[in-house]
């Protein structure tokens, strides 16, 4: 943790972006068919993009801080810099959501996973578009165009799938079972959104919530699904404890920055 | 002192090396050209403060892996004529939309074989199946054309086919 919570916050958005990012790209070569292979890789590409503008941002902000310089120092540099950032982090210094970092599954899992965060992210970014920070407003204003296409390609296809075979509604139903307790997590704040939010920064997600259940449920009815009560949720991954599936994840993005610090193309 | 209008007709020259019809100018992504000062007073020795071109621009998608390519060849035009010294400045906000693209632009795209973006529509907000009024086809300009996947062969164009002459196309799409 760093001392400054907006540097805590733009990394906490840095990273969901890149861990999801990163996970859509699994699926680079391996779609069911080209042109959902295709969609998926550029929805991977968006959110790569915006984490890149978000490390950048968190990024300058560690080199001009006074308490937090020499924080996350990129190798060579000594500088923090969004690729140092990315690669040369560990798994309790990444604070995303532990619904993004779970492994991809099947086509269902992965469908379902980007349409729980893209609902949120869509609401989010338009919240974010509007708050007190000048930089984060812009990156979200310029995100949130991006997201309304990732969010009505994943509602979609969360109403082909539930609606489709028998075979693609149970697969669906598991994919239900295993992420639904990580959704709650998006609205559950950390500690330093809660400082965030009263400075009119970070978005307030309590009042998030009703937007993502509506569309939750309009979707999930027309998929023939059906929504579950919120019941136990898992929290954790804001504040650095996460799921097994970050480790393997990291192990893979990393490996090549790790083995080589500082190499280019 | 900087010739802001040559830099704009040298920038003419730049293409989006995605889709090479189009120039820098005509995809709407430079919002400004103007004139930085560099050196001066802090620098040694008393030297003048130079002017040199500052160029503003803006990405069209976040993840836009032309964006690093288009800030190199604007650096290349504008050093083989003279310009040693190049600012470019990269603003997020406005976000680009593809109501910037010039209609010189739009004509290029068709002419090229890649429809051109419609004026806005309901297709840029989130609603469930929602598409395009009607996507003329570049080749025979018919109508009768079918969205087969909303994400193309880059970030910025989906595709389409055409029923009446069965060619697919890329869609530049409204963003």
């Amino acid at each position: 943790m760093t001392k400054d919570p907006l540097i805590d916050y733009t990394l906490h958005l840095a990273d969901n972006a890149l861990v999801l990012g990163h996970r859509n790209s699994e699926w680079t070569g391996h779609g069911p068919i080209l042109e959902q292979d295709i969609a998926l890789s550029n929805i991977a590409l968006d959110q790569i993009g915006q984490a890149r503008y978000l490390y950048q941002y968190a990024a300058g902000l560690i080199n001009s801080s006074t308490t937090d310089r020499g924080a996350y120092p990129a190798p060579r540099t000594g500088e923090a810099t969004e690729d140092g950032l990315a690669y040369h982090r560990d798994g309790w210094d990444f604070k995303n959501c532990l619904l993004v970092e779970q492994d991809n599954g099947d086509w269902a899992k992965t469908i379902l996973r980007q349409f729980f965060f893209s609902a949120y992210q869509y609401f989010f970014y338009q919240q974010l578009a509007g708050r007190k920070d000048g930089e984060l407003a812009a990156i979200a204003e310029k995100s949130y165009k991006e997201v309304s296409y990732h969010l009505r390609w994943s509602s979609e296809w969360v109403i082909r799938l539930g609606d489709g075979t028998e075979e693609s509604h149970r697969r669906m139903n598991d994919a239900l079972d295993q992420l639904w307790r990580l959704t709650g997590e998006l609205y559950t704040p950390s500690s330093y959104e809660k400082m965030l939010v009263a400075e009119g920064i970070a978005v307030d997600l309590t009042a998030l919530q009703p937007l993502w259940e509506q569309r939750i449920a309009d979707v999930f009815r027309q998929a023939g699904l059906t929504v579950p009560a919120l019941g136990w949720q898992q929290t954790g991954g804001k504040e650095g404890k996460h799921t097994e599936h970050l480790g393997y994840l990291l192990a893979e993005m990393q490996f090549l920055q790790r083995a080589y610090p500082g190499n280019e193309w | 002192m900087v010739d802001t209008k040559r830099i704009w007709s040298l920038l003419e020259q730049v293409n989006d090396p995605e889709v090479p019809v189009l120039s820098v100018v005509d995809l709407g992504i430079i919002r400004d050209v103007k004139e930085a000062w560099v050196g001066g007073a802090a620098v040694q020795g008393g030297s003048q403060p130079e002017s040199i071109p500052e160029i503003v621009l803006t990405p069209t998608y976040s993840g836009c892996p032309a964006m690093d390519a288009i800030r190199m060849n604007i650096r290349m035009v504008l050093l083989s004529n003279g310009y040693r010294d190049v600012r470019l400045t990269t603003v997020l906000a406005p976000a680009w939309t593809t109501e910037w693209m010039s209609e010189k632009g739009k004509d290029k795209l068709k002419a090229y074989g890649i429809a051109p973006p419609l004026p806005m529509q309901q297709v840029c907000h989130p609603g469930l199946f929602v598409r395009e009024e009607a996507v003329a086809c570049p080749h025979c300009n018919s109508y009768h054309t079918t969205l087969i996947s909303e994400f193309g062969s880059t970030a910025c164009k989906s595709l389409y086919r055409c029923e009446d002459c069965g060619e697919p196309f890329d869609y530049f799409k409204c963003h």
